[in-house]
């Protein structure tokens, strides 16, 4: 019954009673009495009837106006209060009841609001203490990230399918030495959150690890770790060592389960090399002489026997002249080919000589107050050095300088020398000095103001197996200490661009993918939400890949477990082997010159399609590009086959009314900022983050999984194709 | 009678001074500059004792010793190996392969011709 019904039925039963007893008792009266009663009654009666419903009408109004009130205030009221109640439980926890009307009521709200307020505390202690904990769990993934991104051994972290979930920047050098095409796809499509180790490792040599880690941990052994080495397919030498991660033990002597791995490699190629041709070495000067030796020897103790004829004596002596000779010449070649192997074997460090100048000069200039210059410095020079102690050195020699020749300042010179070496200069100006006394500095131990090396400066360049000597230049009254350092094979240096193209920290980890399973389901039945995409966009000369129009750019980038991964990207030029048209080039700003030297799509469509490898393709008006990349099925033998997703036609799922779903049109719909459009991966990475926003607005829709994605969007095809 | 010997080693310079030893000792000695070579001798000649050097062109040592070994008719043939390899490995392979002794270059040319004499003594 509503509270207006009710209302009504309050104010029929007032009526009731109001005039019920009158009427009733009126009709007692009237069948009680006779007949002259009756008239007599009618006669007292009648005349005061008008006054008596008056009084009656008037009687009812005031109990009506207070039935009204009562039930404005207690009902009407405790219904408002009810809505008011409804609000502050659901829409608006900041909603407080206005406490009005009858005391009874006031107090009633003031109750609730006690009660509301308490739970919004509460609310309020247990919503700051998740955020706290997530705030340190993200804390705790920063610094892990950070440590891992510092350090210099190279470490992926695998689960148990052998899916990737954190790796650090220099496993990302090391994957890119091991990347068929380094130049095309720099290791990109070998290392990646979610990728499989399996591209790099043989599964098989994993899993028998993982096996013989399984056994040491049931034998409770103190390191159950495995160790493998490996070449890979592009040739190299790793060393691997493997640990398990495990899970968290539930309870007391339970054995815990192995959940992943880490494996921390080693491309030992170089070291190996070295090793082998030490190996080598020494091999040639000991077995390769031993037969010589024995033909002299038994030459020689033949020599001995007194009764010799002097014809074979001669022969003896030719034999020991010969063989000797040849032992001669054997030496000199081994000493020449191993000539590296040979160097001092004290552990020097690869650095580029630019580096090793400068800390040289911050150096000096801390410790003896002396300014420094740079005089000539190849930047492309790298050099060998145990860069403590000769840092040690240069300033040792420095202050000696600026001690006892007063001299004003020092300059640094580097320059390549004959026979991979390095001539690092230290330049002075100022008054003569004796070479031995300069040259004597390298004999004493050094010294500084509050610390004493055991090392004199000709033990560092002995360290170094270089040399150290005064040179005079007479014209420019300059002398300078000329040292002759071993050179390194430059190093690749790390690659900035891909240090600044994230503003955050880059997304090296996903712990999250330890929940993944490979066999749970097929591609068709995922949740979008966690499948991994390939977002890519080509430019072209044109518009009709038919008519001979072709790639000059990819961009890419991809999507694992809903996190959009920057710096896993893929960008290249691709010299499309004919003219451009000039119009084209307005559009996306590439020229003919930026495409000479670069590889030819067929160079480059094997490293994409490794980059694309078990992956969802995502692009803006797929058919296109599709297009483009189907036309060279042929040609290179490369099949895109995975499923394609296209967000224009999920725009259009999703936004059937609007007019245009150009990518500008949806990014700004989303709310997204758009930056450099009109490149392959700009665009690419603009698609990516439209992929993202749409996936919660799909799922609005009931659209889910990648099969309804693709129906919805075949739907709304034939449904644009009908227009 | 004089015990016959055959010096089997592809190097000129070595085999001069053996050559010379050996005759200076008294044995009588033939001379053979391949593997081949030396198989061929050792089964015309039957020598009492063969110096085989591991490294001959066309017939390793080895082989010729497992093939002398193996040929009944020739098991009064003693066999001193010479080899310029020190590993072990070797060593052991050419004791395994029938081998009556082994000696290392360079050796020296007094243990040689004192080796020589025990074996050809033994018999």
């Amino acid at each position: 019954m509503t509270a207006r019904a009710r209302f009504i039925l309050a104010v029929c039963i007032l009526a009731l009673l109001m005039t019920g007893p009158f009427v009733v008792t009126v009709g007692l009266v009237w069948l009680e009495a006779g007949e002259a009663d009756r008239a007599r009654l009618i006669d007292v009666v009648v005349p005061h009837l008008p006054l008596g419903a008056l009084m009656t009408i008037m009687g009812f109004t005031a109990g009506m106006a207070v039935v009204r009130n009562l039930f404005r205030h207690y009902v009407r009221g405790l219904l408002r209060m009810d809505e008011h109640l409804k609000l502050m439980h659901g829409a608006n926890r900041e909603f407080r009841v206005k406490p009005e009307g009858p005391p009874e009521v006031q107090a009633l709200a003031h109750a609730v609001n006690v009660l509301a307020q308490q739970r919004d505390e509460l609310l309020q202690d247990v919503e700051a203490q998740i955020a706290q904990a997530k705030h340190s769990v993200e804390e705790e993934k920063n610094r892990l990230a950070a440590l891992m991104s510092e350090l210099t051994q190279s470490v992926v972290v695998c689960n148990l399918d052998g899916r990737i979930l954190l790796y650090n920047h220099r496993a990302r050098q090391q994957f890119r030495a091991l990347s068929d095409t380094p130049a095309v796809a720099g290791g990109g499509e070998l290392i990646g959150l979610g990728r499989s180790i399996y591209a790099v490792f043989e599964r098989n040599l994993v899993n028998h690890a993982l096996e013989s880690i399984q056994h040491r941990l049931r034998r409770s052994a103190a390191q159950p770790v495995a160790n493998f080495v490996t070449t890979t397919r592009a040739g190299q030498l790793l060393r691997a060592q493997m640990a398990p991660v495990l899970s968290v033990a539930q309870g007391e002597g339970d054995e815990r389960a192995i959940t992943g791995f880490i494996l921390m490699l080693d491309n030992i190629t170089r070291t190996f090399e070295t090793e082998s041709k030490r190996d080598q070495m020494l091999h040639t000067l000991t077995e390769g002489n031993r037969a010589a030796l024995a033909n002299v020897r038994a030459a020689a103790e033949m020599l001995e026997y007194p009764d010799l004829q002097e014809e074979l004596r001669e022969r003896f002596r030719t034999v020991i002249r010969d063989e000797v000779r040849g032992m001669s010449t054997r030496l000199d070649e081994t000493a020449n080919e191993f000539a590296d192997s040979l160097k001092a074997r004290w552990p020097l460090e690869e650095m580029l000589g630019a580096d090793l100048i400068a800390a040289a000069q911050r150096r000096i200039e801390n410790v003896v107050k002396l300014p420094t210059k740079l005089e000539e410095v190849d930047e492309a020079l790298w050099v060998k050095v145990d860069s403590f102690s000769l840092l040690q050195a240069l300033t040792y020699l420095a202050s000696r300088l600026s001690d006892e020749f007063e001299v004003r300042e020092v300059r640094f010179r580097l320059t390549p020398a004959a026979g991979r070496l390095v001539h690092l200069d230290l330049i002075w100006s100022g008054q003569a000095m004796s070479t031995e006394t300069v040259m004597s500095w390298e004999l004493e131990a050094m010294r500084f103001a509050d610390e004493v090396s055991p090392l004199t400066v000709r033990d560092v360049i002995e360290r170094h197996d270089g040399e150290m000597w005064l040179e005079r230049e007479k014209v420019r009254h300059r002398a300078f200490f000329r040292i002759l350092l071993p050179a390194a094979v430059p190093q690749e240096q790390l690659d900035e661009a891909t240090i600044l193209r994230g503003e955050s920290r880059p997304e090296y980890y996903d712990f999250d993918l330890f929940n993944w399973s490979d066999r749970s389901r097929a591609l068709d039945d995922r949740l979008l939400s966690e499948l991994t995409y390939t977002v890519f966009d080509t430019e072209t000369t044109g518009l009709n890949p038919s008519q001979g129009d072709e790639i000059i750019q990819i961009g890419a980038t991809r999507i694992v477990n809903g996190k959009l991964l920057r710096q896993e990207s893929f960008e290249q030029l691709v010299d499309p082997c004919r003219h451009l048209p000039p119009e084209s080039v307005q559009i996306h700003g590439i020229t003919q010159g930026m495409l000479k030297n670069q590889p030819t799509i067929e160079a480059v469509l094997p490293a994409f399609h490794a980059f694309t490898e078990d992956t969802v393709l995502i692009a803006h008006n797929a058919a296109f590009d599709m297009r483009f990349l189907q036309l060279k099925e042929e040609a290179t033998g490369i099949r895109f086959d995975q499923p394609v997703l296209d967000t224009l036609l999920l725009s259009v799922v999703i936004h059937p009314n609007q007019e245009s779903h150009r990518l500008e049109a949806i990014a700004e719909r989303l709310n997204l900022p758009i930056l450099g459009r009109h490149t392959a991966l700009g665009d690419a990475i603009v698609t990516a983050e439209v992929f993202l926003k749409m996936i919660p607005l799909l799922a609005a829709m009931g659209i889910r999984t990648l099969r309804q994605a693709r129906e919805a969007a075949e739907k709304s095809y034939y449904a644009r194709v009908k227009y | 009678m004089a015990k016959k010997i055959l010096i089997a080693d592809d190097e000129q310079n070595i085999v001069i001074s053996l050559e010379f030893l050996m005759k200076r000792e008294g044995y009588e000695v033939s001379v053979a500059n391949d593997g081949d070579e030396a198989a061929r001798r050792i089964r015309a000649e039957k020598p009492d004792l063969v110096l085989l050097d591991v490294m001959m062109p066309k017939k390793s040592g080895f082989e010729v010793c497992q093939e002398v070994k193996s040929n009944p008719e020739l098991q009064s043939v003693r066999i001193l190996m010479l080899t310029a390899k020190g590993r072990d490995t070797e060593v052991a392979k050419g004791l395994a392969l029938g081998a009556d002794a082994y000696m290392t270059k360079p050796f020296s040319t007094k243990e040689l011709v004192e080796r020589v004499r025990s074996m050809l003594a033994e018999r």
